[in-house]
């Protein structure tokens, strides 16, 4: 697992091609569904936050919200965990409306983003303080403590104050606290985000595979979109308060529905095409494919375009090397076609020598997106 | 950083302020306390511990201590009990509304202690507002004369013009809570009641600690009040120094208790303070 996760976090966008089936589970097939959210919505003041979200969540699923600062992921989290209430749209759990039940009633749990571990308490009496409030008896509010503390190798800090540990310590505390209670949904709101950048690898690691283990459902917020890649079952992005596309890491990176996740997730060279009679132009490219007549807008992976070398199908075209930059085991390189057409295209590091370059690349890897629609 | 002039200019005056209101008075009423009084008035710079000895064997003085520290404390009491919902209120619940009532637990302050105290008299006195709706109402039939002139009526003021002064430093401790240690608890199962209980309270005692201090340390040394309403039975220690001082001229012995009851509130700002950083953990 180590071994992969570096080679992920070197250069997660080509493991994605390399080593995709390692990597990346895909959602989890016949699972019934725990958390249903229809048709969500909620406005601040004139400020519409989330437009009429959907969404199910399986039993035992990593579902990871993703998105930009202001996108409403923090605030769909909140309206899951009763901190907010939606101004319209219903949450049913195992066959139970949710959205009517106060917080404390909702057997769900939530990691905060700065942890909120309760200063006057030990690491022990926060782990405990859900056990304890539901009045579960002493010894075995003892046992369940001891074995969520050293799931999270926090048993040598149990007397400690919050204060006394580091932010990694206080994280997996929040965790076990969390996880002690036995939620059938977690909810974590960017517990990564106040980790500096290692830790945050090895934590997302852990993570994942602590879900796997205690097998709960995780709806995991974050802006990171390498986080969502590495950890989730399916991802969820919100723009602007709406869903964009909901699908596996890999369908989402593979398959973006709109121009915007195309972008958000990875880098991708956006085309304004034209489809005319079953012939699909874009300034010097044209090539055969069965969408309907109209302007198009496809996504190009700069990994789906290369240096000619004559694939049967392929679309070919000339260009001039604008920049080079260098990503690790990867290039990334901006490249200039006729009619002013810029494209980038991702080769091994330090691979390409030549300033004029013959390039291909297959029909089938400019996928059509659907326009976003620009939001304020 | 900052010129030897500049530090000068800007710390000798306070330190001054300090020695000359302060350190001389309190030396000066230090020696005092050890010297007497002549059978011909006057004072005898003689060093002696008459004046503690008096203290301790004349029941008057301790006795009125006693009640003094009886007052403060209910006073105390009262203003946390009326000065914690209020700050809580506040704090958790105001919302919008939060700076306007903020300012309305401040104006008070602004009137004169003597009007609010004389304020009380007009309430209490046989001919006052509430005797006259009492009886207005028939619920007496003649005025109620212990409402005024009394113990009761000594606390009633002090905890009127004092809770403020709890107010403030409960309200200033529950605003630094983390509003989501307060999700956080809820998100664990815990009702309203639990969730104050185990997370608001506790957070909140350094809070109640200060208003606490400022309630009883004020109240312990306050003499007008009791001198407008608290009559014959309502006498505080202060008052006795007063008259120590004044009428019966015999400073030395004033002097003493003054210094006796410095030492008490001393001691407490010293608990209270100890107190206060065993509770905070920001």
């Amino acid at each position: 697992m180590n071994h992969l996760h570096k080679i992920e976090r070197n250069n997660f966008m080509s493991s994605l091609n390399t080593l995709p089936k390692v990597v990346i589970p895909d959602a989890p097939t016949a699972v019934k569904n725990l958390l249903s959210i229809r048709k969500v919505a909620k406005t601040f003041g004139t400020n519409v936050v989330l437009r009429d979200i959907s969404l199910e969540i399986a039993q035992g699923e990593f579902l990871t919200i993703l998105g930009e600062s202001g996108s409403g992921k923090t605030t769909l989290l909140r309206i899951i965990a009763g901190f907010e209430t939606a101004a319209s749209g219903e949450l049913w759990m195992s066959g139970e409306r949710l959205d009517q039940q106060p917080p404390y009633r909702r057997k769900v749990n939530t990691v905060f983003q700065s942890y909120a571990l309760f200063p006057h308490l030990t690491v022990e009496e926060n782990v405990a303080y859900g056990l304890r409030v539901s009045k579960r008896p002493d010894a075995e509010v003892k046992q369940r403590v001891a074995d969520a503390l050293d799931k999270v190798k926090m048993s040598a800090h149990a007397k400690k104050k919050p204060s006394k540990i580091s932010g990694g310590q206080q994280q997996r505390v929040a965790l076990a606290r969390a996880l002690v209670n036995r939620p059938q949904l977690l909810l974590l709101d960017e517990p990564l985000s106040a980790l500096d950048a290692n830790l945050r690898r090895q934590m997302q690691v852990e993570l994942k595979s602590l879900q796997r283990e205690v097998g709960i459902a995780f709806v995991f917020v974050t802006h990171d979109q390498e986080e969502a890649m590495v950890m989730s079952d399916r991802i969820a992005l919100l723009r602007s308060g709406d869903l964009e596309q909901i699908a596996s890491p890999r369908d989402i990176y593979n398959r973006p529905a709109t121009a915007y996740v195309a972008q958000f997730i990875g880098h991708t060279n956006l085309l304004k095409g034209e489809v005319r009679q079953g012939v699909a132009h874009c300034g010097p490219l044209s090539w055969k494919t069965n969408l309907a007549d109209g302007p198009t807008l496809f996504s190009l992976r700069p990994e789906h375009l290369h240096s000619s070398t004559g694939t049967p199908g392929a679309v070919r075209v000339r260009s001039k090397v604008l920049t080079q930059a260098f990503h690790g085991a990867t290039d990334l390189i901006r490249v200039e076609c006729a009619d002013g057409l810029v494209l980038t295209l991702r080769a091994a590091s330090g691979g390409i020598k030549e300033e004029n370059l013959e390039l291909e690349f297959l029909p089938a890897d400019a996928i059509p997106v659907r326009e976003s629609p620009e939001r304020s | 950083m900052f010129s030897r002039a500049y530090r000068t200019i800007v710390t000798v005056p306070p330190l001054m302020w300090v020695a000359v209101f302060l350190l001389v008075p309190y030396a000066l009423m230090f020696c005092y306390s050890f010297w007497s009084v002549s059978a011909a008035q006057a004072i005898v710079h003689s060093w002696n511990l008459s004046n503690y000895q008096e203290l301790l064997e004349k029941p008057v003085y301790w006795q009125t201590l006693l009640r003094s520290m009886w007052i403060a404390a209910r006073v105390m009491l009262f203003s946390l009990l009326l000065g914690y919902p209020l700050a809580y209120f506040l704090s958790f619940y105001a919302g919008k509304r939060k700076d306007l009532l903020y300012q309305m637990v401040i104006i008070p302050l602004w009137v004169s202690y003597l009007v609010r105290a004389y304020a009380w008299k007009t309430i209490l006195g046989s001919d006052g507002v509430l005797n006259t709706l009492l009886q207005y109402v028939h619920l007496t039939s003649r005025p109620l004369n212990f409402l005024l002139y009394s113990p009761f009526a000594v606390v009633l003021t002090l905890t009127h013009i004092y809770t403020p002064f709890t107010i403030l430093p409960i309200y200033a401790s529950l605003e630094h809570i983390p509003r989501n240690l307060v999700e956080a608890s809820h998100d664990l199962g815990a009702s309203p009641a639990q969730t104050f209980w185990k997370v608001i309270f506790p957070l909140s005692i350094p809070g109640v600690v200060a208003g606490a201090t400022f309630a009883f340390v004020l109240s312990l040394g306050d003499f007008l009040a009791p001198l407008l309403l608290g009559g014959p039975s309502g006498i505080m220690i202060s008052n006795i120094v007063v008259s120590l001082f004044g009428a019966a001229y015999n400073w030395p012995l004033g002097a003493a208790i003054s210094l006796g009851m410095l030492i008490i509130v001393i001691s407490l700002l010293f608990i209270s303070e100890r107190l206060e950083r065993k509770w905070s953990y920001s």
